[in-house]
């Protein structure tokens, strides 16, 4: 029981009424990835927000090596050798590479000296761990999977040993996922210790040597990961069995409810987007969007949804149309009968230091029955803000609460909860459980199935291949700003994959 | 994750901290008195005594916390549709003009109930026309609105000589000011309110426009708080991109968070011209706009941090004024020192000692919680 890196001891946490953490025990051997799942709001991200130094635990010690040590701030944790991988990551966007790795542990007074010092050391990080990354780039013109990347290079610049990464994947594609774990398995060949928290069981199945899984605050199990299963481990996090596959019946397609005619959309630059984009939503019928994110999806959804400028195309909504090109109004095409479930809802859907229930009314704010004249009636928006807590089973349920203090999947549900009790006709979602654990997705799958089954239209677009096809009735595949394909959702994931690439578009199209 | 710091109980966020910042501004100042040889005991009791040794001086103070009240709100508002006025002192002083043709109309003929309304509207029609020309240039040309809101305070600055030297001033007259108003541009002083206390107003102007004031904060926080509007501008203000996503019209916001903003601001011009001259002369708005950014910074926009942040500021006007007349070695400047230590400590370093309290908080949680636990086992 020598090479143990990490002992937590009776860690317990509360933020007022909230018990966070209660009680937990935790070893994690050294040179091994060890994962940590359970539910939103499970306590996951407190208990190594606790190891990292920025929370104080109530109670509890942690050990580092076998040896005791008080944590007061992220600068002890490092100097103990914990490194942290944060979900948003923490760089400065207009440095380069090589100046945020320095950032905080430039040595010297006099840069020019670190400089050098600092690059010679990056580059024999980025040999011995294959983290190639271009140190005079700007932080900004990177993609996320090479920030990422950076965050780690950071953490092991300042000599971590032991590596914390809270739900890396959650905004990577599948094929910088790959790479990231490519990575993880090079640090654990030498020796590092990696804490990985994730809500992708396949995830954990694939790279961890031993996974714990928490529930509401405690820690319910560990489990050497070769000897376990997905089921086992997803009835443990939730408390009982979990479908992992959705099931539904055959779609029965009525009215064209949303029709897009050669949409096309350019940013701010002039780059086309979105590139002469046409299909329909029907009645009752779900249709899916797969492709690597990046690709148009996103500013298809927000041109639908009528918070970015199209430059030339169509849509109509209910048979009329929607002036996507000129004046957009989101508030009328909700009054319209469009829901918009946005794929960023920290900076979009939400507004994270609002109350819960100032957030359920946000975009419905004008319907009267949240108002008495020009005044809000707050009694009548709590009201209904804890209707839909208990029908959402959103935790903790306290509709005071302020938002950013819910968990990630808690608040993918407040916004859920409010496009979707709305009974619009057409329902527009994008991401819909990107950071929102096993059982909430059976939750959120469940009621877009029943959305559909109720009639209404809805347009999904997910870079979760799997997502996409378990819950769509027709997929079209988007590349480079065009649709390159439409499959049934019976179609392999090699067929789709090569689409997404657009390898097998471009033969289409030539054809 | 998305704070560093956990949460602190209410009486440390809104008592203790403040209080700390306080009194590191005046120990900062203390030191700065001793730096030009006068003793900082004697200093602070000349502040203390200056701001409240007599009902007169309380009178002052409370005289200069009613201005500041207004600008303070005007500033807070703008701020919470993520707007930041710097405006005010601008929109204050063309708010005057609001009052003065109330008064010049109808001071002679009617009582001071009913130019009083007259002249609210008046201020604050012409403080928000003020702030609507920035809000719409914002809102329709995106000239950015910390900009145009101080061009705008050195074109009222010219306005108003050009119309105190040359439209309203009376004929004949040498001096750049309307003429002196009848009673019926006179406010009613709250001396009665001080005698309950048991104290004499003495020649303070300390008037009606303080309940103005205080009615003023309690509709700001209906506003922001309580009504539609204020759910949007609150929406803007934390995130544009939610509000756009709401289909809040952005520009619709700016103009009307902007003159409302301008609308306060432009009330302030009762006080002094109502209150205490009773005509209106130049520079009569003297800073009072710009005190109001340090208020509502340090009333963190809130009504209710507003006026105690105003109150403060009154007692370092009053009070300071008071050390200078005593203290003939402490000057004018030394006093806006002073001022200014408070706005930096109390204001811009606000955090600074935030990461301390937690942590000494953190720890007494803990230890607390041990306790508990060693009498549970
Ligand atoms: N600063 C805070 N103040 C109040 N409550 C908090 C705070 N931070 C977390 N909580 C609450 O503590 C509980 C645990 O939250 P935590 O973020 O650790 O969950 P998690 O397991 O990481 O969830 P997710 O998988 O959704 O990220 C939740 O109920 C959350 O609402
Ligand atoms: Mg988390």
């Amino acid at each position: 029981m020598d090479n143990i890196a990490i002992e937590l001891r009776g860690i317990d946490k509360s933020f007022g009424p909230v018990h966070a953490n209660k009680d937990i025990n935790l070893k994690v051997r050294k040179g091994t990835i060890h994962g940590i799942i359970g539910e939103n709001g499970a306590g996951k991200s407190t208990l190594m927000s606790i190891l990292y130094g920025f929370y104080q635990a109530d109670n509890g010690e942690i050990l580092v090596d076998g040896k005791p040590v008080s944590i007061r701030d992220p600068n002890t944790a490092i100097s103990v050798g914990i490194g942290m991988v944060h979900q948003h990551f923490m760089l400065v966007e207009n440095f380069t590479v090589l100046e945020n790795v320095m950032l905080g542990a430039e040595d010297s007074q006099i840069l020019n000296k670190g400089i050098a010092k600092a690059r010679q050391e990056l580059k024999r990080l980025e040999k011995e761990y294959a983290l190639e990354v271009n140190p005079d780039a700007l932080i900004e013109e990177l993609p996320v999977g090479l920030q990422q990347r950076v965050e780690i290079l950071k953490a092991l610049y300042r000599r971590a040993d032991i590596l914390i990464l809270d739900e890396p994947t959650g905004v990577l594609t599948p094929a910088e996922a790959d790479h990231l774990f490519r990575i993880l398995g090079q640090l654990k060949a030498q020796g590092k210790t990696i804490i990985l928290i994730t809500h992708k069981l396949r995830e954990i199945m694939a790279i961890t040597d031993e996974v714990s899984v928490m529930r509401r605050g405690e820690m319910v199990a560990t489990r050497t990961t070769r000897e376990t299963s997905v089921e086992e481990l997803a009835e443990l996090m939730v408390g009982r069995r979990v479908l992992l596959r959705v099931e539904k019946g055959e779609a029965s397609p009525g009215d064209v409810k949303l029709a897009v005619q050669g949409l096309t959309v350019k940013d701010s630059r002039g780059v086309t987007m979105v590139d002469d984009v046409s299909f329909e939503v029907r009645a009752g019928e779900i249709v899916g969007i797969a492709g690597v994110a990046g690709n148009g999806q996103s500013e298809l959804l927000e041109a639908i949804a009528g918070i970015r400028k199209a430059t030339s195309g169509t849509v109509l909504l209910n048979g009329r149309s929607v002036d996507v090109t000129g004046h957009r109004d989101p508030a009328e095409l909700r009054a319209r009968g469009l829901a918009h479930v946005p794929e960023d809802r920290h900076h979009v859907g939400l507004v994270l230091k609002f109350e819960e229930s100032e957030n359920a009314i946000l975009g419905y704010h004008n319907d009267p029955r949240y108002l008495k004249g020009v005044f809000l009636d707050i009694d009548a928006i709590r009201k209904d803000a804890e209707e839909k807590i208990a029908k959402y089973d959103i935790r903790p349920p306290n509709a005071r609460l302020k938002t950013a203090n819910f968990s990630g999947g808690n608040q993918q549900k407040i916004v859920l909860a409010r496009e979707m009790e709305r009974g619009p006709d057409v329902l527009i979602i994008g991401q819909p459980t990107r950071g929102v654990d096993v059982g909430a997705i059976e939750f959120i799958h469940k009621r877009i199935i029943e959305m559909r089954d109720q009639g209404k239209a809805v347009l999904l677009v997910s870079v979760e291949l799997d997502e996409i096809r378990s819950l769509s009735d027709r997929i079209l595949v988007m590349f480079a700003g065009r649709v390159v394909g439409e499959r049934s959702p019976e179609a392999t994931e090699g067929e789709l994959g090569l689409l997404m690439a657009g390898v097998e578009g471009r033969k289409e199209a030539a054809e | 994750m998305s704070t560093p710091y956990a949460k602190l109980p209410g009486w440390v966020e809104y008592g203790l901290i403040p209080l700390i910042n306080l009194a590191v501004a005046f120990l900062v100042a203390g030191l700065v008195v001793l730096l030009v040889g006068e003793n900082p005991f004697e200093a602070a009791y000349h502040l203390i005594n200056g701001a409240f040794g007599r009902g007169e001086y309380i009178g002052f103070t409370l005289y200069y916390a009613t201005t500041f009240i207004f600008t303070g709100l005007a500033v807070a508002v703008a701020f919470h549709a993520g707007l930041f006025n710097i405006g005010g002192e601008g929109q204050a002083y063309v708010g005057g003009i609001g009052v003065a043709l109330a008064c010049l109309w109808l001071d002679q003929v009617m009582p001071w109930y009913v130019v009083f309304p007259l002249a609210i509207l008046g201020s604050a029609f012409f403080g928000a026309l003020w702030a609507f020309l920035p809000g719409w240039l914002q809102a329709r040309r995106g000239s950015h609105i910390v900009i145009t809101t101080i061009m705008f305070n050195f074109i009222a600055s010219s306005l108003m000589v050009y119309l105190l030297t040359r439209v309203l001033k009376p004929l004949g007259s040498m001096a750049p000011q309307t003429r002196t108003f009848a009673e019926g541009g006179q406010l009613p002083k709250l001396d009665w309110l001080l005698s309950i206390f048991g104290l004499n107003v003495g020649t303070a102007p300390f008037n009606i426009s303080f309940l103005l004031a205080l009615a003023a904060a309690f509709g700001v926080w209906v506003l922001i708080w309580r009504t539609r509007l204020g759910y949007e501008m609150r929406t803007m203000g934390h995130s544009p991109s939610a509000a756009r996503y709401a289909g809040i019209r952005e520009s619709r916001i700016t103009v009307i968070a902007m003159m409302i903003s301008g609308g306060l601001a432009g009330m302030m011009a009762l006080n002094p011209i109502m209150g205490e001259q009773f005509r209106m002369q130049l520079d009569f708005v003297q800073g009072a706009g710009f005190v109001g950014i340090a208020v509502a910074l340090m009333g963190r926009s809130h009504p209710g941090g507003i006026i105690p942040a105003a109150i403060l500021f009154g007692v370092l006007y009053q009070g300071g004024a008071e050390i200078a007349f005593e203290m003939p070695s402490i000057s004018r400047d030394m006093i806006v020192i002073i001022q200014g230590l408070v706005i930096l400590f109390a204001g811009a370093l606000e955090n600074m000692f935030r990461p301390a309290i937690t942590r000494a908080f953190a720890m007494r949680g803990q230890r607390t919680a041990a306790v508990v636990q060693t009498k549970g086992a």
